[in-house]
């Protein structure tokens, strides 16, 4: 109690208030949704969602999460207030992961026992298109203009370009062993993708779908083979991205003009994906063998906290 | 008037040791080296590359040369305290401490004086260290800064009370070898000031008593909460209890009528 109460007056003297958030972390063996306050850093409560909860996001309006239910084979809609469930969206055979378009009227699976990709339109909550890609799709974005969805395979070791308009792959594009996850540039000039068994940052020019740019990561004491790249983001304002490196515990922090890693930032065990705060001040890590969640605080480039949520948290999501 | 008295005593002995300690440049450069050594060299071989288990009061993953600069923090004190107790041993010899103690006020108060002043120089070399430590981008929140400062005056005065104790009972210089290996080594390596306690439990149920039940351990438990603006009240109450025991203790072996001088024939 003295404790808290001394924490309280100290944060009182040097915090400033910040817009509260919430952020939702997907427990792939509690079959649950973590719902975490990240200002107080402490878990509020723990929703079951269906088997195996992998993939999460939010509509652009912040009102529905989208969860990919992958032993159920469904995507499950959420209020994102109440938790409560608005419904489902069809999504093909174990649905990892997914990617919204800008509108969040269409919802992009990728399906890795399948190899497919699933186009759903989200209002008739009806399949569009399934679209064969290589084998074990996963990382999956969409470019902010609507243009391209891009879609990872693990083992063909290619990114996929889907054209938005016709649903046909109109190019391929070969690129390091295992690409787990990638994302747009707020331009949507660029694709970072990571590759987790190079242990590589990949960055492709969207225009020529190439690789422009491979960037290594290096950390003292750190084994190679543990620095194994997986969920990335790029802030709005494109200064800097944001590398999970699985299981070398470390966010990598990779300026994004000049492509050179300026920090590693100590957080949980096999970090997996991440997410932005609303204000982009914060970055939140979902740490898939210690069971946690650890806040940065982009400001200064620190971990702040790391908060218990459950087993083995995927994916993160954070509604303002 | 007789406050102006102790006031001057105060400042005397204080004032003594400070310039003492400006001249003895090799001393503070010897008490930085040795943490130093520690951080950049020990702390180097063990640094933990993927994370430590998270322990209060740090609230996520560090590295082991962020978990060990409070334990320096206490090492600087510790050498400090004893630093101190064997220049009292030198100034036995030298008569000088009889002459303070002739002094007409209170031994108890010349013995406090004596041991803040000692503090004193050991809170500016842990200040110096953290500073040095800031640059090796160990960052502990900067209201940590301000708080650990009333942890280590606490934390000075105990183990300056420990020295104050040792000094008493030690005749002559060339003892103090002694009090190097039966004192400060074990309440060292026998604390949490380089491991953490759940570490040394798995290895022996026995040393994970002795180190829990150390002064030294609470002492910088004690440091280590403050840095990061936490209280530790068990730790605060135990190293406050240690600190009543060693002076009161040190307070009766200074005296001559009852003390150990008298049995040892020194003074």
């Amino acid at each position: 109690m003295k404790k808290q109460l001394f924490s309280f007056i100290i944060a009182g003297l040097f915090i400033t208030p910040v817009e509260a958030e919430t952020v939702f972390i997907s427990l792939e063996k509690d079959n649950a949704i973590a719902v975490v306050d990240p200002i107080e850093g402490t878990l509020s409560k723990t929703v079951e969602v269906g088997r195996r909860p992998r993939g999460i996001a939010l509509s652009p309006d912040n009102k529905v999460i989208y969860v990919a239910v992958s032993d159920d084979n469904v995507i499950k809609m959420l209020d994102a207030e109440s938790l409560q469930e608005l419904g489902t969206l069809p999504s093909g055979d174990d649905p990892e992961t997914f990617a919204l378009n800008p509108k969040g009227d269409r919802i992009y699976i990728s399906n890795e026992d399948d190899s497919m990709v699933t186009a759903v339109d989200i209002a008739k909550k009806k399949t569009i298109k399934n679209i064969k890609v290589g084998v074990e799709p996963e990382g999956i974005a969409v470019s902010p203009d609507n243009r391209w969805v891009v879609s990872a395979s693990e083992t063909t070791n290619m990114l996929h370009w889907i054209d938005t308009k016709t649903h046909e792959i109109t190019e391929n594009t070969l690129v390091d062993t295992r690409p787990r996850a990638l994302t747009f540039t707020g331009d949507s000039k660029f694709v970072w993708a990571t590759s987790e068994m190079a242990g590589s940052l990949m960055i492709l020019d969207t225009a020529t779908k190439q690789i422009v740019k491979r960037v290594g990561f290096e950390i003292p004491g750190v084994a190679k083979d543990k620095i194994q790249p997986v969920g990335v983001v790029v802030d709005k304002a494109n200064k800097h991205g944001y590398v999970a490196l699985g299981t070398a515990n470390r966010i990598a922090v990779v300026n994004a003009r000049t492509h050179e890693v300026e920090k590693y930032l100590l957080v949980g065990q096999r970090v997996w994906n991440l997410a932005f705060s609303p204000d982009q001040k914060r970055l939140y890590t979902a740490n898939g063998v210690s069971n946690d969640m650890s806040i940065i605080d982009l400001e200064n480039l620190t971990v702040t906290k790391s908060v218990g949520v459950g087993n083995y948290p995927w994916g993160v999501a954070v509604k303002p | 008037m007789k406050l102006l008295h102790y006031w001057r005593a105060m400042w005397g002995i204080i004032w003594r040791e400070c310039w003492r300690f400006v001249t003895q440049k090799e001393r503070f450069v010897s008490a930085l080296v040795r943490p130093l050594v520690w951080l950049f060299i020990f702390a180097a071989g063990f640094r933990s590359a993927l994370g430590l288990a998270i322990s209060p009061p740090y609230e996520t993953y560090i590295l082991y040369e962020v978990y060990i600069v409070p334990g320096l923090c206490g090492m600087i004190q510790l050498f400090n305290g004893m630093q101190s107790s064997l220049s009292m041993v030198y100034d036995r010899e030298m008569g000088s401490m009889r002459i303070l103690l002739t002094c007409p006020l209170p031994r108890w108060f010349l013995l406090f004086s004596k041991l803040l002043a000692g503090t004193a120089v050991s809170i500016l070399q842990v200040y110096v260290f953290l500073a040095i430590a800031w640059c090796y981008d160990i960052r502990p929140p900067l209201h940590g800064y301000g708080w650990v400062l009333s942890a280590l005056v606490l934390v000075g005065m105990m183990l300056g009370a420990l020295g104050l104790l040792l000094s008493s009972l030690i005749k002559q210089l060339e003892n103090f070898a002694g009090v190097m290996n039966f004192v400060i080594f074990p309440l060292f390596f026998m604390s949490t000031a380089l491991y953490p306690l759940w570490k040394i439990k798995e290895s022996s149920a026995l040393l994970y008593r002795l180190a829990e039940y150390n002064p030294f351990s609470q002492s910088v438990e004690l440091i280590r909460f403050a840095l990061y603006g936490q209280f530790n009240q068990h730790a605060f109450i135990y190293t406050l209890g240690a600190f009543i025991v060693f002076m009161t203790l040190a307070i009766l072996g200074y005296n001559p009528s009852k003390g150990m001088m008298t049995r040892k024939g020194g003074g």
